[in-house]
Order: structure tokens, then C-alpha cells, then sequence
């Protein structure tokens, strides 16, 4: 299921991505926010309580959209461009 | 020698770097986004096909000449996207382009670092669906996407009846819009939002468009539960229950000052903000020498007293620098910040601050999504004695998280303020502290 609706603009060229190893696809220009929210119900775990998060304010201030690319590096969801063939994981929170 | 840096490409950073150049003075121009425009003017990624009216509507000139003056600076002076300035101090910013360490000497810097969502957590605001209004039009604006299916705009200020009517415009489904303000309170405030006809008749037209189009606007309606398990599922206020599955909400904005506050800048109440604000005069200059401030970051007043401002101090900066400027410019900006401040004062009637807010916020209310910490935890550090907004971070941990407070600590000031029997100019402010934003673990900085 996805949480967010796209509107507009979708006449884009497909990128494909993975999502914690399952296939899927955005769209070029989608941010990686939105190319995990168009298939998806949640960007990451919290910290404390593993409650799913999805983002907050996509300007870059609350950090509640980390995710992890296969390189190791951890990203701002919101704001970070999807590029093609790239593998996204979320991180699963620590459980209390 | 040593640049003029600009921190924020929005309407304010802008024009400060226009005017500098225009003086044949190059700037250094540096911003955290892809693409130069600040949050209203934000610029959709390249390949995106929709028109300038359909993304900004009324502001769509504006906007265009923003990002027309963005393209004429950008291969004249060092501009440079993508760039976080993540830490400041006497003379130097630290950054981080593009996932590398660097830095930066400045002779004298403008801090126009605009401004946030300001947030009131209700019940159910870190489900999946909830989302700030501010980022609700950011999908809509950068992304063409709606937050869900069945919307509900929640919260006060003028960002809410605009993203609201932005996304009945562009196809969304609406499905409702609670406004705290009562209607008495718009009534109050018209003489002094009379002052700027243009911006008032807009705000009356988003209005009266939702009402005309079927959408029920709720007003004196305080959102107070959002529903879900894993996602939203709806939303109660008073003894209504509406069924949505996603929810934007906000009360009005707050300033962006942790820059400020590194490079020192004298801080000071301001009851139109209800925030701590970096003091400026008339020109931008702040307490610190070579330290000016411009826009929303320093106390909000909108796009077109931003863009103002940054031409104020600018023009500030080259006077102290002893370059010969118009002598009557300085003047007539003066004047017309002047009269846009006098309708803030209107605005703030009109959206009233929600001052039951504190009292009414549940124990198990979390406040900081970062820490997890709620109200109660919050109330239980007041409880033992403790005031200061600093000491109860470090007893509880309110607003240590990764977003530095941006989020929750004007939430939990108001908290601590109606739990200590305080006035909240007297519960003190949460200290910024580099980094401003978390590094990607693995960067290299300097000692
Ligand atoms: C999400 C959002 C949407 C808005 N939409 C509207 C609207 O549609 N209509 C309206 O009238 N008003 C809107 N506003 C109000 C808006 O704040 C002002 O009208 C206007 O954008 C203020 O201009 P500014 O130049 O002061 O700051 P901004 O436009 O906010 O620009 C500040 C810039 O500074 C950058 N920045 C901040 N800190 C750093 C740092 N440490 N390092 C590097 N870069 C940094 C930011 O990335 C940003 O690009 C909106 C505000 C927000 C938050
Ligand atoms: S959604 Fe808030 S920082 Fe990305």
C-alpha cells in the first residue's frame, strides 16, 4: 500500500530501486521520500519504540526520515534524489 | 580576501546576494536544497512540466523572477547548493557539501536562514499520514504528490487555507479544514490586515474558494486526536469524528535562529513571535559586528518582507564597508517593512496563538518524536522543581534528539511554562549546539 498520491507529473521516466531487497520503481526527480511513499506505508523505525515513521516535515529539520543505502551511508529521505538501481533499507528502530 | 557569505537562497538570501553583486561586490551564496528559491519559491527538479501558475498561483510572477535572478547569479558568484552550514563561530563556517567537510572564512556574513513549521503535537502525530503543512505543500509543490487519498488541514495560520485550497486545485481530495481561530478573531484583526489589501483579499479568496467547492472549514475547531494503528485512520476534535487517511497541520511558523545563536547574537523576547528572536535593527544589523540577519529567520513577516530585507542588509553591508550606495534606498525599504510588520500584528489577531494548548495536552501526549518523551514526562521534571528549559532537556532528554528541538521545543516551553505557574518569555530558550543537523556518520571533520 501506498501513502502518498501522485497528482502530477508522472509522465517522468521509471527508475527502479529496491526497498529492503523487494523491487520497485520511481520516478525520475522523485525524492527517495517519495519514490518509498508511493509503494509504501513508512520510511523507517523510531529510535526508542521501532513505531513506524514516515517523515514529518520534508524540508530537512525533524530527521525522521533516515534510511539506510547499500553503500552504508545513511540519507535524509526527503531530501535526496532516487538515482536508478539503487538499494534502499529501512532501519527497523530498536524495539523497547 | 575574505567573501561576504549569504546563508539561505530563499527570497531574502537572494536579493541580499543581487544587491551585493549589483555594488560589484561577489558573495558567497551557500543553501541546504538542490535548487535556490527558499521554501515559498521552492523549485521543482529538473524535468518537471507543470507551469509556474499552476505550482505557485498568485505568486507565480514572483516566484519566476526569484528563480530568474537565482540563474543570473549563479555562474557570477560562489554559490553553492547542497551546502549545509552545519556550524558558525567568530569568522568561520563550517559545511558540509555534498557529504564532505569544508569551511568557510567570512569577512561579513547575512544570516537569512528563513523558517519552520511551528508545531503543537497532538495525539497520533507521528503516525505515517501526519505531516506538517508546510511539508504537505512541499509534496505537492516539489513532488506532485498529495500526502494520501482523504486529506483533513488542521492547525491556524495563512499556510493552512492556502495548502488546503493548493490541493482542492490540484485534484485532492479535501475533506475537511479545522481552523483553532475562532471567527471573531479574523473579524478583530481586519483593520490592521486592511493595510495590505492584496495579501488579505488573497487569504479571503482560498477561504471562500474551499467553501464554495464543498469543503467544510471548521472554524474555533482544535484538532484533538488523530486515530490509527500503523497509518491514519481519522481524526476528532469536539464531538466530531471524520474518517481520512492523512492529516496536515501546523500553527503559523517559527524562525530558524540556531546560526544565530552559534555566531552570538544577542537574543531577546518577542511576544508578536511568542519566540526568542535574534535582535536586528532597522537595517538587519545584529549585536555582533560583521553578523546581519534578513527574513523569516529572524522573526516572520512573509516572502515579500523577506526579499526586502535581504536588499536592506546588503545595502547595510556595503555602507560598513564603505561602498557608496543610493542614500535614499535604505529609507524607503525601511518604510515599507514598516507597514508589513503592521498587518503581522493583524495576522497574529486573526490566527491567535492556541494558549490552552499546554494545560489541555494529554500525560501520554509525546511531545518530542526524536526522544520519545511526553508531556507527563516533561510535567514530572517540573514537578522536582526545575524551570529552565535547558535544565529540563538535560533531565528528560526534551528536545536533545536529532532535530535539536526544531520539532518540539516550543511545544515543551509552553509546557514547562503552564506547569511552573510561569509566563513563557520566562522559561528561557533552548541553546543551539553544533552540529545544527546531524552529520552522516562517517564524515571527516576537522578539529
Ligand atoms: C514549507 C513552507 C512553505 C511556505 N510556503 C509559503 C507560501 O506558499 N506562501 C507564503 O506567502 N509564504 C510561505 N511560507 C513562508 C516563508 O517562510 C516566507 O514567505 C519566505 O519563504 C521567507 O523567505 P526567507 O528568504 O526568509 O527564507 P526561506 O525561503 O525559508 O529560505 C531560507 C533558506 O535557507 C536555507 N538554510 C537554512 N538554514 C541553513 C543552513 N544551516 N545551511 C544552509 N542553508 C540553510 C534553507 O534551505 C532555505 O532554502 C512558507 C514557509 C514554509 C516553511
Ligand atoms: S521529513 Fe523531516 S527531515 Fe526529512
Amino acid at each position: 500500500m501506498a501513502l502518498f498520491k501522485r497528482l502530477a507529473e508522472t509522465a517522468r521516466p521509471a527508475l527502479s530501486f529496491t526497498l529492503d531487497g523487494q523491487p520497485a520503481s520511481g520516478l525520475l526527480g522523485d525524492t527517495l521520500l517519495t519514490a518509498m511513499l508511493t509503494c509504501a506505508e513508512h520510511l523507517r523505525g523510531s529510535d526508542f519504540s521501532a513505531e513506524h515513521r514516515a517523515g514529518f516535515c520534508l524540508m530537512g529539520a525533524c530527521q525522521d526520515c533516515w534510511v539506510r543505502l547499500e553503500d552504508g551511508r545513511r540519507v535524509r529521505a526527503c531530501s535526496t534524489l532516487l538515482e536508478e538501481g539503487q538499494a534502499i533499507s529501512r532501519d527497523p528502530g530498536r524495539q523497547p | 580576501m575574505k567573501p561576504v557569505v549569504i546563508v539561505g537562497a530563499g527570497p531574502a538570501g537572494i536579493s541580499a546576494a543581487r544587491t551585493l553583486l549589483d555594488h560589484g561586490v561577489t558573495p558567497c551564496l551557500i543553501d541546504e536544497n538542490l535548487r535556490g528559491g527558499g521554501q515559498i519559491y521552492r523549485r521543482q527538479p529538473l524535468g518537471f512540466q507543470r507551469s509556474a501558475r499552476q505550482i505557485y498561483g498568485f505568486e507565480a510572477s514572483k516566484a519566476q523572477a526569484a528563480h530568474r535572478t537565482m540563474d543570473e547569479l549563479a555562474p557570477l558568484i560562489d554559490y553553492r547548493p547542497q551546502t549545509l552550514v552545519w556550524n558558525a563561530e567568530d569568522g568561520r563556517l563550517d559545511l558540509l557539501d555534498n557529504g564532505r567537510a569544508e569551511s568557510v572564512d567570512y569577512a561579513r556574513i547575512i544570516v537569512a536562514t528563513g523558517a519552520t513549521d511551528r508545531i503543537l503535537p497532538v495525539p497520533g502525530w507521528t503516525l505515517p499520514g501526519v505531516y506538517s503543512l508546510g511539508a504537505a505543500q512541499i509534496a505537492l509543490k516539489y513532488q506532485g504528490c498529495a500526502i494520501g487519498e482523504r486529506v483533513a488541514f488542521c492547525g491556524s495560520g495563512p499556510l493552512l487555507y492556502l495548502v488546503a485550497y493548493q490541493y482542492a486545485k490540484a485534484g485532492a481530495k479535501v475533506v475537511a479544514v479545522l481552523d483553532s481561530a475562532p471567527f471573531s478573531a479574523q473579524c478583530r484583526a481586519l483593520p490592521a490586515l486592511l493595510g495590505q489589501p492584496l495579501t488579505l483579499a488573497k487569504g479571503m479568496y482560498y477561504r471562500a474558494w474551499l467553501t464554495a467547492h464543498g469543503i467544510p472549514v471548521h472554524q474555533g475547531a482544535t484538532l484533538q486526536k488523530i486515530d490509527g494503528e500503523q497509518r491514519v485512520s481519522g481524526i476528532r476534535w469536539d464531538d466530531h469524528v471524520l474518517a481520512c487517511d492523512a492529516v496536515a497541520f501546523a500553527h503559523a511558523l517559527r524562525s530558524e535562529t540556531q546560526l544565530a545563536d552559534l555566531l552570538g547574537c544577542e537574543f531577546a523576547w518577542n511576544t508578536l513571535n511568542r519566540a526568542w528572536l535574534p535582535q536586528r535593527d532597522n537595517a538587519g544589523r545584529s549585536s555582533v559586528n560583521v553578523v546581519y540577519l534578513a527574513g523569516d529567520g529572524a522573526g516572520i513577516m512573509g516572502a515579500d518582507a523577506a526579499k526586502m530585507a535581504g536588499e536592506r542588509a546588503a545595502l547595510a553591508v556595503l555602507e560598513d564597508s564603505g561602498v557608496a550606495i543610493d542614500q535614499r534606498r535604505p529609507a524607503v525599504l525601511e518604510q515599507q517593512l514598516a507597514g508589513i510588520q503592521r498587518f503581522r500584528h493583524g495576522l497574529e489577531t486573526a490566527f491567535p496563538f492556541p494558549e490552552q494548548w499546554a494545560a489541555q495536552a494529554p500525560d501520554a501526549l509525546m511531545v518530542c518524536r526524536c526522544e520519545e518523551v511526553s508531556a507527563g514526562e516533561i510535567r514530572a521534571v517540573v514537578d522536582e522543581g526545575h524551570w529552565e528549559l535547558n535544565r529540563v532537556k538535560a533531565h528528560c532528554r526534551v528536545g536533545m534528539g536529532r532535530c535539536q528541538g526544531r520539532m518540539c521545543g516550543l511545544a515543551a516551553a509552553e509546557i514547562v511554562a503552564e506547569r511552573s505557574g510561569r509566563g513563557i518569555e520566562q522559561v528561557g530558550r533552548l541553546r543551539g549546539q553544533a552540529p545544527i543537523k546531524p552529520l552522516p556518520f562517517g564524515v571527516e571533520v576537522q578539529p
